[in-house]
Parts: structure tokens; sequence; C-alpha cells
């Protein structure tokens, strides 16, 4: 079998055939400079205007509130150390988040202790919930800022954001939620969710990488990260990545025009993965929550194995997959996220996750699951951890 | 480029001596679980020569090749040869390791040396004056794996 089963979406997604179309023209054909004053310079800044526009009606904002970065970590930077150094000067220099979040987010907070910063990270519960609770209970006159994911990249945990921000409302402190995993996957409306900034990533959603967006709801203010030219409203430096901000708008059109339709073949696909697993695998169990969960997540633990020998097996099947998620790949450590949520460490190491995608196909599933079914047996009979348990 | 090379890869996919020896005279564990590693081996000793070894391993895919190899290493070798196998020598039979995945060899290199250990603390003879004093396991600290830098033990 030499075709490639890709079942890591939540990691990168491949860019659809009809957003690379609409993203072509921008880079031979018009490349004006979206800020010179003649026919060609206007043409780009008007692709830039329509994206803006799309991503506004996806999110349910003003078209001036979308500022387009260059990623989803930028865009997380920008909202959690732009707040801290706006408000460190009124003496706000404590800020909140939760213990799963995205590296994007926990370094940047890690950056901001060593500059002097507070920061609380609230615990999560068995399948991954934030308490609204605990965030009330942690809001303090001098805090800046609190940040929690609107669902999490490896046990695919919807949190309830909503309530989160509806607390931060009623404190009057600004909240943040990095939506990279969310967008394009679950519907989002910044108004009803009480959102004050937004982090999404074009290439989650079958858009281009290099591409990303922050919300920022009008009358919040982060200090800048780039500073140069007016571009973004002044805001965000830098000539625009053209291209790839029109392959954005009409990627997150795309997949929210689509969202239903797509997010039934995602969990139908899921959901066979994970009924089966678990009934052919001995003690595989389900991480995160059962309903609010992203329509493509399975993280699934594999007691008495280590992720990577099954993600070395799997790729010899030609299955892409992750364990954990991809950014930990270089690391020895289990997922800060698979231990939040209180597995032990030796099942945390045996953890996988698969993330599916609009064009995964059933076929797909039943090979991984055959694929499993044989190598997880296989690997086990020689782990001696596996062995001592069964003695 | 791949993470691992075609060798590693090679013992992986088709891990050598693999299993548990029923008859060993000599079994060595090291590694814990919480970092993500245990290599047991299990050595059949004859008239000072290794006649036969096999492992069971749980972690990644470094941590089996290395098993695999080390047993190759010393299958067939008396245990002066096997005690002078470092693991620098399992990481070039291997064609290379990723620096984060050295460790692994230090542990194949010290599950050996626990597995001689063994084989002689059963003759009742001391093993420290042969074997040398074992690092009680590679990983045994209660730092969070990071702390090492996936370094664990390397330069003790």
């Amino acid at each position: 079998m030499n075709e490639i089963i890709y079942l890591d979406n939540a990691a990168t997604t491949p860019v659809k055939e009809e957003v690379l179309q609409e993203m072509l023209p921008w880079f031979a054909q018009f490349y004006g400079n979206p800020s010179s004053h003649y026919s060609i310079g206007y043409e780009t800044k008007d692709a830039i205007d329509k994206a803006r526009a799309q991503v506004a009606a996806a999110l349910n904002c003003q078209p001036s509130e979308v500022y387009f970065t260059g990623c989803g970590t930028e865009s997380d930077n920008w909202a959690i150390k732009g707040s801290a150094l706006r408000l460190a000067p009124k003496g706000k220099k404590h800020l909140i988040t939760s213990a799963i979040e995205h590296h994007a987010v926990l370094h940047a907070m890690r950056s901001l202790e060593q500059q002097g910063f507070e920061v609380t990270y609230l615990p999560v519960d068995s399948k991954g919930f934030v308490s609204p609770e605990d965030l009330k209970a942690a809001i303090r006159p001098d805090t800046a800022l609190v940040s929690i994911m609107m669902a999490n990249n490896e046990i695919g945990t919807i949190e309830p954001i909503a309530k989160l921000g509806a607390v931060c409302r009623e404190k009057g402190v600004c909240f943040h939620t990095d939506a990279v995993q969310a967008a394009g996957a679950i519907p989002i409306d910044v108004q009803a969710m009480n959102i004050d900034m937004l982090s999404l990533s074009a290439h989650k959603f079958n858009g281009p990488k290099g591409c990303g967006v922050l919300y920022i709801r009008k009358g919040i203010a982060p200090l800048n990260l780039l500073d140069g030219g007016g571009q973004e409203g002044r805001r965000r430096a830098g000539t625009e990545n053209v291209a790839g901000i029109v392959g954005l708008g009409k990627a997150l059109e795309l997949a929210v025009s689509s969202l239903e339709q797509k997010a039934a073949h995602q969990k139908a696909l899921r959901d066979y993965v994970v009924q089966r697993i678990l009934k052919n695998i001995p003690e595989a169990r389900l991480n995160g929550d059962a309903d609010k969960r992203l329509p493509g997540n399975a993280s699934i633990s594999f007691p008495g194995l280590e992720g990577e020998t099954i993600l070395l097996d799997l790729d010899m099947h030609g299955i892409c997959a992750s364990t954990g998620s991809a950014c930990n790949s270089d690391s020895l450590d289990p997922s800060h996220v698979l231990l939040a949520i209180g597995l032990p460490h030796e099942i945390a190491h045996g953890t996988m996750r698969f993330s599916f995608g609009p064009q995964n196909t059933q076929e797909e599933a039943e090979f991984l699951c055959e694929t499993l079914e044989q190598i997880i047996p296989n690997r086990r009979a020689m782990s001696p951890i596996w062995n001592s348990r069964k003695a | 480029m791949a993470m691992y090379s075609a060798k590693v890869m090679d013992h992986f996919a088709h891990p050598r001596n693999v299993g548990e020896l029923e008859d060993a005279n000599g079994v060595g564990e090291v590694g814990n679980a919480k970092c993500g590693d245990i290599m047991r081996m299990y050595l059949k000793v004859e008239n000072n020569v290794i006649t036969d070894v096999r492992f069971m391993t749980f972690g990644c895919g470094a941590a089996i090749a290395t098993s695999s190899m080390a047993t190759e290493l010393i299958k067939g070798k008396s245990l002066d040869e096997a005690l002078k196998l470092t693991n620098k020598a399992v990481v070039e039979a291997l064609d290379g390791l990723p620096p984060v995945k050295v460790h692994c060899s230090v542990l194949a290199e010290q599950a050996i040396k626990a597995a001689i250990a063994d084989y002689y603390t059963r003759l009742g003879i001391d093993p420290e004056p042969i074997v040398g004093k074992l690092a009680d396991d590679a990983h045994d600290h209660d730092h969070h794996c990071s702390s090492c830098e996936g370094g664990c033990s390397c330069d003790h």
C-alpha cells in the first residue's frame, strides 16, 4: 500500500483545490503592494478587504475588528504579550490561563513570567474542562487578561467559552481565546460567546500555512508586536501575505458554509474508529469528553506501549497520525495536557491522536482499525510493563 | 529527512532476540515507566559465554532498536567482552541516533550490565568489583524528563 492515509488533520490540513485556485492569481498576476496608490495596489487591497469581510462574517464581528497575522502563534503572542504590556503600567501584572493550552499560549505566558508578570494556570477536570467557578475565583483586581482555548488540540475537549467569557465580562477583564483548532470545525460567534480577542490559523481548515487572524473587539488595544508601516490599521506592520489572506478568507468561508455536513462526516469516521478500537483492543481508552469534543478528534491511550512505537508502525503502513501533539515529537516528556487530565505518565506516553478531515473515507478508518488491531498486540507482546500487568 | 537511520528502522521493524528466556541465569531491568522506557534483558550464560539473550522493551523506536542491536552485539561473546560494550558502540552500529534518543543506547548498555550483575549475584559473587557500580537507573530521578534534556545519565 503506497497511498498515504492522512489522519493528522489537527496538525495541518491539505489546501483545498478551490482555495488554491483562488490564491494563485495573487502571486504573479496581481502582485501590487496593497499600500500603493495605483491600480494594481488597489486590486490587492480589495482582495484583502474581501477576505476580511469573509472572516468577519464567519465570526460575527465587524471587518475592522479582523487583523491578519503570520500564524496562530503570532496571534496568541500578540493578544497575550500585547495586553500584558499595555496594562502593566496601570499595575495590572496578572494573567490567567489554563494548564492545557497550546505552547503558543503557555510559552508566551512563561516569557511574561520571566519579565515579572504573575500567571495563574487553572487546572482542568479529568475530561479537560476549565471550570467557570475556578476562573471567577482566580480573577483579581490586577488581572490584565484571561486566555482559555476554545478547543484542545490533543484531546479535543470544547471549553465552555460563552460561560468563561461571561465571567470575564462581569469582572471587566479582557478575554482571549485560542480558537486555532475550533475555527472552521465548530460554530463560533464572538458576540454570543463574550469573546474580546480570538486567534485562528488558516492551515487548520484547508487553507494555506503562514496566515492567521487575531480578532480584536473594538475598544481593545493590545500593544503592537510588529511596528513599521501602517498595515492592518497601524496595528500589525508588514506587507500583507495577499495570497495567504485570500486563501484564509476563502477557506474559512467554505468551512463555515459546510460546517454541519463536514462535522457529521468527521464524527461518523471518528465514532466508528473509537467504538471499534475500544471494543477490540483491551484497555484502550478514549481521552476527553464523549460529546463536547471536536468532531474530528480521537485521542486514545494504549496502556503498555509508548506512542512513538505505534506512530512508527502506522507510518510503515502509510498512516500518518500523532502522539500527543505534533509540537511535542522532539520532546521526551509526556504531554502536559494528558498529565493535566490526570493520566499516569506511562499511560500518557502511550497515547495517540487521530484527527479526521473532510477528505478521509470510511475505508481509511477501517484500514486504521485493522492496522491497530494487528500492531498493538504485536508490540504489547514485547512490552515488559504490559507483561507484568498481565502476569 | 527521516528521524531514524535505515538500520534503526530495520531493528525496530524486525527486532532480533525479542521475548523472554525461560532458562535465563541473568536478568536485568533498567529504566522507568514514568520516563517512557523500560528495558529487560535476559542472559543465558554458559562457561562465561553468553550463549543466548532476549529482551523485552517498553519505549520508543530507538529504545527497541538499541535493545535489539545490543543483544546482537553480545550474543556469543564472553562476559568480559559484553561488559566492554559501550552505548557509543550501539549508536555506531545503528548508524547513529538523534541526540534526544542517545539515552536509549545508555539504557541498553546498562540493561546488559544489570543482567550480568544479576548473573554474578545469583552465583553468590559480589558483582560490583566486576561490573562496576550500576547507576540505579538511567532515569531514576524525580525531575521532569526535560530537566535532563534527553541526556539522562549519559555523562555520568
